[in-house]
């Protein structure tokens, strides 16, 4: 609960400014709240003491802030309380009308709290800004973006696991904003610097069991005071001299933070390059306890790409979002300059911005170092993140790339990877993995759907053609040939061709093998025979290859030659037509196109290459149609067992209804 | 111009509603849920079961006099759908279209924030949600 909304529930109205608000939440920290949430008697009192406020305006106070009623100091009451003494302090009457207004901070001498001397400087504070007399080191006004910068060495040393709940006694889980700043004030009364809340171990106890702490994502040691002191000197003169460097800019990322963020990155992922999926990074950041709204907001602030995944200065801008938000900053709306991932800091190299410096060149290069990284960290995820995107995603990329194009432009600046990755005009199956993952199919619209279909159907129509070559004359026999080729030599392959010459529909089928269509069936004839001896030698490897990777008996094989029947009959009677008619069957959907060419080419070279595309399509039709036929076994399993359970669901009705 | 835009989720139920003119909400509300019914019969009408034989935009899903009433179902069987007035003249299939397009894009990438859980209402705390849906009402080209 927001302890500012508890003094509004409280049962006063409240109206705090953003700095009153930061101030007395610092200072309600620093009183140390209970279980429930109430701050400690003694420490209330010293800060009633430290406002120099004679003892009857303090009496006045506690009465109208209700704790007289109460006989405690709830949080509510604290607040009202504190701006009670601001208004006594300002030399208002102590009433309730009196702390309706805007006020000044109140005043507390010999309480050593830097927070409020940085909130006190916060950028957005209009009104005066009181002269705290905290005992902080520098006492110059220091902006508040410093704040974190001490912080971070020293939770680097000191940090235990990671955001889990503060381990001081007596301290409940953390409400939201206040509860880590317990540590930093905890740690001012050790003298050595403020630190950041992520960790829940006081530095002054070294010691504390650790039993309580969920694994860590910090690859920090454990510990604390010495080395805490002497970074905590070499902190403040880096602070003091960062003070010179800064402006009021909370958005800025410092060094020592840069170099914080780093280390905790590379604790997610050793790469620095790569990209930290978007579950793990959940995880991450939700052991800040931040609200999960707030850490969505941040998400989404600072997931430039959009793609579910972080990359490194993706992951500083959260980090230092939720550092901010920790210090009390409210979120922007949008993302501040500083921590676009394209702005480059001096010394500052990372691998997206000089991405985004070079949107249109070379998109090959740019697509590798991606791909790389996705492949490592991502690919797994994205997947299983995507149910309902298929493969067809890249078909419709591929159809999208000329609607995408015009949108390059604009989009230069935004999404550099994804653009790349769209327009990569690449044979939908080389990308898979990177085309999911990277890219955003932004083509919906099924307009180009039938025409990406075809070409997906592409590759893996070539492989069932040469099977229906034999599937005509007998394909059992040519299976036995396959098992004989494997075994045998080159020879085996002659008796087939003799078998053909009585079907010319055939042999005109067998044309396309080595990749051409040709008017005249006799005249395919010989060149084919001709072929023939380099095809056997490739399709015993083609055939090899295919049985071995199927780890199958040939009986698989003829399986998928038999499957491989029913849906090729059509096609071939397609063919015949065609290949008498002599035109080239460029118009089929399953276009023979990418495997013959209008004339006929007896380069072998192009025919190697088309004859190594038919086997590894024939090879992925293989795997797809037995991963096929295991989920369609899974499926029968998966709906016997419900209606196994139907059935005890209804056998259990008529008893749970009487 | 569009006035409502509805994300459906997939057991329909409504995971984003917001409408331009804020009077009469209920009335669009109703509208949607009734569009609800075509757009399940458009669905279910391919008798395949192969995801990719359907089209995503489903098209004018039905003409009242006042407005005109799009679908469009993604493959994981969210739906959007648009209310649009009818008396803007005749906004071309492709604008429409397009509407879509970038609803799904915005909806992609609530999806990718990995603290959004699948099946919740889309807080207007996705700010970027919002501010595109808004866009779409206002803008009809991208």
């Amino acid at each position: 609960m927001d302890p500012g909304s508890a003094a509004g529930s409280g049962g006063t109205f409240l109206s705090l400014s953003d700095s009153e608000q930061r101030c007395y939440s610092g200072l309600y920290a620093l009183c140390q709240p209970d279980s429930l949430g109430n701050p400690a008697a003694g420490k209330v009192a010293d800060l009633f003491r430290a406002s120099q406020l004679p003892a009857e305006t303090l009496h006045q106070v506690t009465e109208v802030c209700g704790a007289k009623r109460l006989g405690f100091f709830g949080c509510g009451q604290l607040y009202v309380a504190l701006k009670l003494m601001a208004a006594a302090q300002a030399g208002l009457p102590v009433r309730l009308e009196s702390i309706t207004g805007e006020l000044p901070l109140p005043v507390f001498v010999g309480i050593t709290n830097e927070l409020e001397m940085r909130y006190a400087n916060h950028p957005s504070a209009n009104e005066s800004q009181p002269h705290i007399l905290g005992s902080g080191p520098g006492s110059a006004p220091r902006p508040p973006a410093d704040r974190p910068v001490p912080r971070h060495p020293d939770t680097s040393m000191d940090k235990q696991e990671a955001w889990s709940p503060p381990r001081s006694p007596g301290v409940s889980p953390p409400r939201s904003p206040s509860a880590y700043r317990n540590y930093p004030y905890a740690a001012q009364r050790n003298g050595t610097d403020t630190l950041l809340a992520y960790d829940g171990k006081v530095p002054s106890r070294p010691s504390v069991p650790q039993e309580n702490s969920s694994p860590s994502h910090y690859s920090l040691k454990p510990q604390p005071e010495p080395p805490v002191i002497t970074r905590a000197g070499s902190v403040e003169r880096l602070v003091e001299r960062a003070e010179a460097d800064y402006s009021d800019d909370p958005w800025r990322i410092t060094e020592e933070q840069r170099e914080y963020y780093t280390i905790q990155f590379r604790s997610l992922q050793p790469d620095l390059s790569a990209l930290i999926v978007g579950t793990v990074a959940k995880n991450f950041f939700t052991k800040s306890k931040l609200p999960i709204p707030e850490l969505s907001h941040i998400w989404e602030l600072s997931d430039v790409d959009k793609d579910g995944a972080l990359t490194f200065p993706e992951f500083c801008t959260a980090f230092h979002l939720i550092v901010a938000r920790k210090n009390g900053f409210l979120l922007p709306e949008t993302l501040p300059a500083t921590l676009r991932p394209g702005f480059v800091e001096p010394g500052v190299v990372t691998a997206p911005p000089s991405e985004a410096t070079q949107p249109l060149i070379v998109f090959d290069d740019n697509m590798r170092p991606g791909a790389n990284q996705l492949e490592m960290c991502s690919s797994g995820l994205q997947m299983t993140s995507r149910p309902g995107v298929t493969a067809k995603q890249d078909t419709r990329d591929e159809s999208r790339k000329p609607e995408f194009s015009p949108k390059r432009i604009p989009d230069l600046h935004e999404k550099p990877i994804q653009r790349v990755s769209t327009l990569k005009p690449d044979s939908p199956q080389e990308l898979d993995a990177n085309m999911k993952s990277r890219t955003r199919p932004r083509s919906y619209s099924s307009t180009s759907i039938d025409d990406a279909m075809k070409k997906v159907e592409e590759p893996p129509t070539p492989p069932p053609r040469p099977q229906k070559t034999h599937s005509r004359a007998s394909s059992l026999d040519l299976n036995k040939l396959f098992q004989q080729s494997s075994q045998g030599g080159k020879s085996v392959w002659l008796p087939p061709p003799p078998a053909l010459p009585p079907r010319p529909p055939a042999a005109q089928i067998f044309s396309f093998m080595p990749g051409s269509e040709k008017s005249s069936q006799k005249a395919v004839h010989q060149p084919n025979f001709a072929d023939f001896s380099k095809f056997s030698e490739e399709q015993e490897t083609i055939v090899t290859a295919a049985l071995s990777t199927e780890d199958l008996a040939p009986k698989s094989d003829s399986t998928v030659v038999q499957q491989g029947h029913a849906p090729q009959k059509p096609v071939r009677r397609k063919l015949h037509p065609e290949s008498l008619s002599a035109t080239p069957p460029l118009t089929t959907p399953y276009s023979a196109a990418t495997m013959t060419k209008p004339t006929q080419r007896p380069p072998p070279k192009q025919k190697r290459e088309i004859q190594m595309a038919i086997r590894k399509n024939r090879e992925t039709n293989a795997v797809l149609t037995r991963l096929n036929s295991e989920l369609q076994q899974q499926l029968k399993v998966v709906h016997r067992e419900r209606v196994t359970l139907e059935s005890q669901l209804e056998l259990l009705r008529p008893v749970a209804s009487t | 111009m569009a006035v409502c835009i509805a994300v459906i989720a997939k057991e329909n139920y409504p995971l984003y509603i917001r409408s331009v003119p804020t009077q009469g909400e209920l009335k669009f509300h109703y509208t949607v849920h009734t569009s609800l019914d075509v757009v399940e019969e458009k669905i279910s009408g391919v008798g395949k079961a192969l995801a990719d034989q359907r089209e995503l935009y489903l098209g004018l899903l039905y003409p009242t006099e006042d407005y005109k009433v799009y679908g469009y179902v993604t493959n994981s069987k969210v739906k959007f759908v648009i209310v649009v007035d009818s008396s803007n003249a005749s906004l071309r299939d492709n604008e429409i279209r397009s509407m879509f397009r970038k609803l799904h894009n915005s909806f992609t990438d609530v999806m990718c924030n990995p603290f959004y859980n699948p099946g919740d209402p889309i807080q207007s705390k996705s700010v970027f949600f919002c501010a595109h849906t808004l866009s779409i009402f206002y803008v009809t080209i991208h």
